[in-house]
């Protein structure tokens, strides 16, 4: 009986003590929470990604003692993907330690779940190149920022760079491609751009979900891939399901580099379980990948003087790679804000002011480091997705990826207005009046 | 020494009959639900009201209605996230569609579609026992969820298929959507909670849920004595994905503010059964330690290591988590396997001879 009564007063202690979490210090420094997802089914993808979140934050304040001299204060918290324990999260960290700055959900389900929240709290949302795609549209979503490109401007910069590889658009014509996605939120929003797109340049596609409980299973959609010989074939993947489509492709032979993946769907621990089968196959990307790059040699030295994150030998992935730009397009929205309110800590209001002002040229980026790893992004107050969303092409050479073109600007003259229809209808079912940006 | 049956003498049927017949406990119970009321939300944070009580109590609402069913009426399920989905889903339907219905009416209409497609998915429990049963609401769970992200008419052709939770307000104070107060959403929840554990309470030592029970006990011989199977048991499922129905409109409305079908999956059915049975089957108060104790324990551990600044990598607190809370749900089945409610009873007799035990 003893030692169960220990057991209840042990658990209750434990319940009770979560109240002094809350407890905030007031130094002055720029306290970045991060919703992190490194266990549980997606955990492979998401340790990654807040890897180089943290390394980029940590060299920031190894290097510079912080933005501006003020020391940036990283912590994580892990929702293991789940919505549920995302907004958790989020309400535990957001009054802490003088109140966050700036939220990166690092999910689609909980973005959603954080939309309104975070505007109500005036805290920015970061959704890098995820998320609601409607919330490109500033006036309704003031406090959304998901550039530097959204699913649909994707979608139609991928057929911009298949149209280049079959020589004009007016080749399109009467192909047939076939689209490969996760039968989820996340999968089914390029939808709604390719039946835009297919009527537009005359071709058509066949769709293919994949439900979720089962992605492991997917033997009959390349059976029918295999007889119906799509031109293309498109991936809106995630998780195990990324792997295991490229392992059938290359089982019913289907040529690898006329299969794109997004960008969620071309990464290392997708194709290296794969093996020697998954070379040539192709993925999108909005950053460089490889450890050639002039911002490496601060990393390095992060590493060399033990402050490192990770294990040197795993720096350098696609998802890495992504990390490291969200860590310097935060730190860029803090220097913007900074350079308007005073070089202290910002509040989450002002960091809102900082990344509706970034402008990052490519003179900037160069300075920084950072060139060929993230492209130039001008965000304003009407556009949150930037104004030249572009997407590079990269193939998986059976060890690294290595990009394959150039910047592949979108269509964004068709998305856009796509973009304002959503989010009108948004605004219209919540009562929200949008705000003027003129 | 305080908390006696000796010396109470009831004078009436009513008395005789009433929820609670020691003034201890009658007492105790309004003293906590006052307080839930009166106290907690001027002292609890934001973070407390919103993020810990509010899902907890949601959660104890879908863990009543999965022991009515499982509990009280014997039927296994694993449909709980599927019918919390069909709340959610037509109460989403009801407030976006006709605007001017009062938010308490749209959680409750929720509530009785998913009551409608509770006893369509409960016909087959009159020909299938046990496992069986079990599978075929896990049809359901697959079905539905399925069916509400299939046909874009249950998001009003939201393009995102995501569609957010219309704020609404009670007496001009908004109580659902993200600008709502965490206090004016966790009374909203609290009151859900607590008048449908009062007819919870009154539904199972009436008559119905004496049927129930029989049923769980020994079908045939209920059948013998006069209890038609299939009102009873159809009734109980209706009842229990009422309750599911109404937790489940209320987590999409008042807690993550999105009506999502991933929020129901599967391992959400598999959670509210684990509260139920750690909590104690056939319970009222088990649906209710269960839900805390499976929904705050993780959160718990989870807080308790950063609160106390060890320098743990986040993943490792997280797997610390699972196996902490695995260990503990193994330890509390074989020391207690009738669950928290059974604890709580033996604390109450003990208390009776305290302080002085034989």
């Amino acid at each position: 009986m003893s030692i169960r009564s220990l057991t209840l007063a042990l658990a209750g202690a434990a319940i009770g003590l979560a109240g002094l979490a809350g407890a905030a210090s007031a130094a002055d420094q720029i306290y970045i929470p991060n919703l992190v997802y490194k266990t549980g089914p997606y955990g492979p993808s998401g340790t990654p990604v807040a890897h180089g979140v943290a390394d980029y934050l940590a060299m920031i304040n190894m290097r510079d003692g912080g933005v501006n001299g003020v020391p940036i204060l990283y912590e994580e918290c892990e929702t293991g993907y789940k919505t549920d324990r995302g907004v958790e999260c989020y309400d535990r960290v957001k009054n802490q330690n003088g109140g966050a700055v700036v939220i990166n959900p690092w999910s689609t389900g909980i973005t959603y779940a954080l939309i309104e929240k975070a505007t109500a709290d005036k805290i920015p949302i970061l959704s890098l190149g995820y998320g609601r795609t409607s919330a490109a549209d500033g006036r309704v979503f003031p406090y959304v920022f998901n550039f530097p490109s959204t699913y649909w401007n994707q979608a139609t910069a991928i057929f911009k760079y298949i149209a280049d590889q079959e020589g004009g658009f007016d080749k399109l014509k009467g192909k047939n491609f076939g689209f490969v996605y996760l039968d989820h939120p996340y999968g089914k929003e390029p939808i709604p751009t390719l039946d835009i797109l297919a009527e537009k340049y005359g071709f058509t596609y066949d769709k293919y979900p994949v439900p979720p409980a089962s992605m492991t299973e997917q033997k009959s959609i390349w059976l029918q891939i295999r007889r119906s010989k799509p031109a293309y074939v498109i991936m809106w993947g995630w998780g195990a399901m990324n792997a295991t489509a490229i392992t059938e492709a290359s089982n019913v032979k289907y040529p690898m580099d006329h299969f794109i993946g997004n960008w969620w769907a071309a990464a290392e621990p997708d194709v290296v379980p794969v093996g020697e089968a998954a070379k040539g196959y192709k993925g999108a990307t909005f950053n460089g990948v490889g450890t050639d790059f002039a911002v490496y040699k601060d990393i390095n030295a992060l590493y060399d003087a033990g402050k490192g994150t990770w294990s040197k030998d795993q720096i350098g992935g696609v998802l890495y790679s992504r990390g490291l730009v969200t860590g310097a397009y935060m730190v860029e929205a803090i220097k913007v804000a900074q350079a308007k309110f005073g070089n202290r800590a910002i509040t989450g209001e002002e960091m809102q002011y900082g990344l509706e002002n970034l402008d990052l040229d490519a003179a900037k980026i160069a300075k920084l480091g950072l060139t060929g790893l993230m492209p130039p992004v001008k965000v304003t107050c009407d556009n949150h997705e930037g104004q030249n969303p572009a997407i590079l092409i990269q193939q998986w050479n059976g060890k690294a990826w290595e990009i394959k073109s150039d910047w592949i600007a979108a269509d964004t003259a068709l998305v856009r207005p796509l973009i304002e229809q959503d989010a009108a209808q948004y605004a219209k079912e919540n009562n929200i009046t949008p705000r003027s940006c003129s | 020494m305080f908390y006696r049956e000796a010396g109470i003498f009831k004078t009436s049927y009513a008395s005789d009959q009433a929820l609670f017949r020691i003034p201890l406990d009658r007492l105790f119970v309004i003293g906590v639900v006052a307080a839930a009321y009166l106290v907690v939300p001027f002292v609890g944070d934001q973070y407390w009201l919103g993020s810990i009580l509010l899902p907890s109590l949601i959660l104890s609402i879908a863990a009543l209605g999965l022991n009515i069913l499982t509990g009280y009426c014997g039927q296994v399920s694993l449909g709980t996230g599927a019918f919390m989905a069909a709340g959610a889903f037509m109460a989403y339907k009801f407030a976006s569609n006709i605007t001017w219905l009062p938010i308490p009416v749209v959680i409750v209409l929720g509530g009785l579609c998913a009551a409608a497609i509770g006893v369509a998915f409960g016909l087959p429990s009159l020909r299938i026992k046990g496992f069986y049963l079990a599978v075929t609401t896990l049809a359901a769970q697959f079905f539905l969820l399925w069916l509400f992200q299939k046909i874009p008419w249950f998001v009003n052709y939201s393009i995102a298929g995501v569609p957010t939770a219309p704020p609404r307000e009670i007496f001009g104070i908004l109580v659902t959507g993200a600008e709502a107060s965490p206090a004016a959403r966790y009374l909203f929840v609290l009151t859900f909670a607590v008048v449908l554990a009062l007819v919870a309470a009154n539904l199972v030592r009436g008559r119905i849920g004496r049927t129930w029970m029989a049923i769980r006990d020994m079908d045939i011989a209920a059948e013998l004595i006069g209890i038609k199977p299939l009102n009873t048991k159809l009734s109980a499922f209706a009842v229990s994905s009422f309750y599911c129905g109404v937790a489940g409109a209320l987590w999409s409305f008042c807690y993550i503010n999105t009506v999502e079908a991933s929020a129901f999956d599967i391992f959400r059915s598999f959670m509210v059964l684990f509260m139920v049975i750690v909590g104690g089957l056939g319970s009222i108060l088990g649906s209710f330690l269960g839900a805390f104790f499976i929904f705050l324990l993780p959160i718990g551990l989870n807080n308790a290591v950063t609160t106390f600044g060890l320098p743990i990598a986040t993943e490792t607190i997280t797997y610390i988590e699972f196996m902490v809370f695995g260990a503990l749900i193994v330890f509390f089945l074989i020391v207690e396997p009738h669950g928290l409610a059974r604890l709580w009873q033996i604390v109450k007799e003990k208390l009776r001879l305290w302080p002085f035990p034989y």
